[in-house]
């Protein structure tokens, strides 16, 4: 964030207006960002798809519960090692919702940034206030990440609740044969985490793109969660092999490589650099956008 | 300072393809006056506010609020302005009072620590403090338009631009705005009010525009606008054409009353209409030569043409102006 030595301390009025300043002003992005989180996280279709994202581990560990018997190689990776300890119940229900809840929620939340104000009329008034184009973008952007955060967290958190009441937790062999310490393996569950939030850093950049080109916020929302869809899609084509290193979706779900002793960071850099590549492109174009759009709605 | 004008604009001009919404507009509404922008709907009004509030960028010409260009230096303007645009906006999950919390966060130069209280007198001033937590969604049409004066309140500023500010009130509401924008008035805030409440602009306003179809057709003061529009002389009485021909000798053309001849019959008396030209003798003149002729004066009075007379005529019938 650019930083402005003149930034003015916003707690005393000023005499005279602050000379023209098209750049955000360090310290006066704060009240702006806890406000939109605030507003974020108290509605109510956020709590709603926090709820169903926790529901999902506990889903699984309760019909693993049940039926007791699962047969080893079948359903979602993971799956058949939760009956032997119950921290695979949050890696089961990670590889279930990268691919499709995660993308469904972030998209949601992404797609509904600009639009959804701008549908609602209230993006004028922030617009008026002044926001700041920039300012306003800017922390757009970090409400839809800390969403993606929070939705990763939220997996996280009911799936280990969950596998620590329903199943025997001990020692946890890892991919590579190694047996680490429960706590050693909550360490790297968390590492898991902090993989798929920066995996949708990329898609939420796109979706605040999308975001920027309508006042329809379901519109911008279908076509973030479309896109998400198409790109797994063709990732899945062995036909566009070149396209695949290239798809924000491409290493998704490539973080079993850090369930191994010792970590391959590899797949953890080069989605790091993807997303940032995405981030960088669709918030250039985001702001492209936004920066010149005239605001009717 | 702000200089001579709140805004100012020079051939001010928005196109939407190969619409033009807005077309080579000079406005120049004075520092301290309250001014009413007038125009049936769809001729330009709100597309204007937009581009003076930097929301929409004009095609061509420039436009200056409080002495700075915009939307160039939107950044320096735009905290000292206050304004409704195109009807208010809330999110309806919030309360009233956390959405204007929300609004004031958006703006940096907002001192934070009076935040709290700066909402409080800001509910309280347009009277929605007792219904401040309930949720927007909650409110009525009434209540979101007096929540958004509430918003253009939340600082001191040098202008306020209302976008239609009485819809949706009832009469009390109506009233409280009007006394509203005196207070604002009185305490040196320019007041850029737009409406088609002809009644309301002519109630409280110094100086007015009209708009027709993207283009300014007339600005001025109330009295300029009323001026411009013709006098009429009436005569009650029941001698009418011994009135009509005594206005003909005077050089006035009584008009074509109902009757076909200038002459209204009501009755026992009649009313004898005639356009009073600017430069025309003074009205008590016409009254002298009337009873020096013996003609029966009953009733005699001189009409300024009303702000709506002037209205129709720029704008053209059709429009409802009474609404």
């Amino acid at each position: 964030m650019p930083s402005d030595p003149q930034a003015a301390d916003s707690g005393s009025p000023a005499p005279t207006p602050t000379p023209a300043d098209s750049s955000p002003q360090r310290g006066t992005l704060w009240p702006l960002l806890a406000s939109e989180l605030s507003v974020l996280f108290r509605r109510r279709r956020t709590a709603a798809m926090l709820a169903t994202l926790a529901a999902v581990p506990v889903l699984i560990a309760v019909a693993v519960r049940l039926t007791r018997s699962t047969t080893p190689g079948r359903g979602p990776a993971f799956l058949d090692r939760i009956t032997e300890n119950g921290l695979f119940v949050v890696l089961t229900a990670l590889v279930l919702c990268t691919p499709l809840f995660l993308p469904l929620t972030v998209g949601v939340t992404s797609g509904d940034t600009v639009a959804g104000e701008a549908g609602q009329g209230t993006l004028r008034y922030l617009l008026v206030a002044p926001a700041g184009r920039f300012r306003l973008l800017l922390v757009k952007y970090v409400g839809a990440a800390v969403f993606a955060v929070a939705a990763t967290a939220s997996v996280i958190v009911a799936g280990t609740v969950a596998g620590l009441l329903l199943f025997p937790v001990g020692q946890v062999p890892l991919l590579s044969g190694d047996v680490v310490s429960p706590w050693v393996a909550e360490g790297r569950i968390l590492l898991v985490g902090a993989y798929v939030c920066v995996s949708l850093l990329g898609l939420s950049a796109i979706g605040l793109f999308i975001s920027t080109l309508t006042d329809v916020p379901v519109g911008a929302m279908a076509a973030t969660v479309a896109l998400a869809i198409a790109a797994q899609v063709l990732d899945a084509l062995p036909q566009l092999a070149w396209l695949h290193p290239w798809l924000f979706s491409h290493y998704w779900l490539g973080f079993a490589d850090l369930l191994r002793q010792p970590i391959e960071w590899g797949s953890f850099g080069s989605n790091a650099l993807l997303q940032l590549g995405y981030l960088a492109v669709f918030g250039a174009f985001a702001y492209g956008r936004f920066a010149t759009k005239d605001v009717l709605s | 300072m702000s200089g001579q004008f709140a805004i100012e604009t020079h051939t001010l001009t928005k196109q939407f393809g190969a619409q033009t919404a807005v077309n080579g507009l000079d406005l120049d509404v004075p520092t301290g006056a309250v001014f009413g922008f007038l125009g049936p709907n769809g001729s330009g009004k709100t597309t204007t506010i937009r581009m003076l509030l930097g929301l929409a960028a004009a095609s061509s010409g420039t436009a200056a609020v409080l002495g700075r260009p915009m939307p160039r230096e939107l950044d320096a303007v735009l905290p000292r302005v206050g304004a409704l645009v195109e009807g208010p906006a809330f999110y309806p999950f919030l309360s009233g009072r956390d959405n204007l919390l929300r609004l004031d966060s958006a703006d940096p130069h907002a001192p934070r620590a009076s935040r709290k209280a700066r909402v409080g007198q800001a509910l309280e001033r347009v009277g929605l403090s007792p219904a401040a937590s309930k949720k927007v969604k909650a409110y009525s049409l009434g209540m979101k338009q007096r929540l958004g004066l509430a918003n253009a309140l939340l600082r001191p500023r040098e202008l306020m631009v209302l976008d239609e500010p009485t819809n949706g009130l009832d009469p009390q509401g109506t009233r409280e705005v009007r006394n509203l924008i005196r207070s604002l008035a009185a305490g040196g805030t320019t007041v850029f009010v737009s409406s088609h409440l002809l009644a309301e602009v002519e109630q409280i306003c110094t100086h007015a525009a009209i708009m027709r179809a993207g283009s300014l057709v007339a600005q001025g003061t109330l009295a300029q606008l009323r001026g411009e529009g013709k006098r009429t002389a009436t005569v009650l009485t029941p001698d009418a054409g011994a009135a009509k021909s005594v206005l003909a000798r005077l050089g006035l053309v009584p008009d074509a009353g109902i009757d076909g001849e200038g002459v209204a019959d009501t009755g026992f008396d009649s009313t004898v209409t005639a356009a009073l030209p600017a430069d025309h003798l003074v009205p008590e003149a016409i009254v002298a030569a009337l009873v020096a002729d013996g003609v029966r004066v009953r009733g005699f009075s001189v009409d300024t043409g009303s702000l709506e007379d002037r209205f129709v005529a720029l704008t053209g019938e059709g429009f409802d102006v009474a609404q």
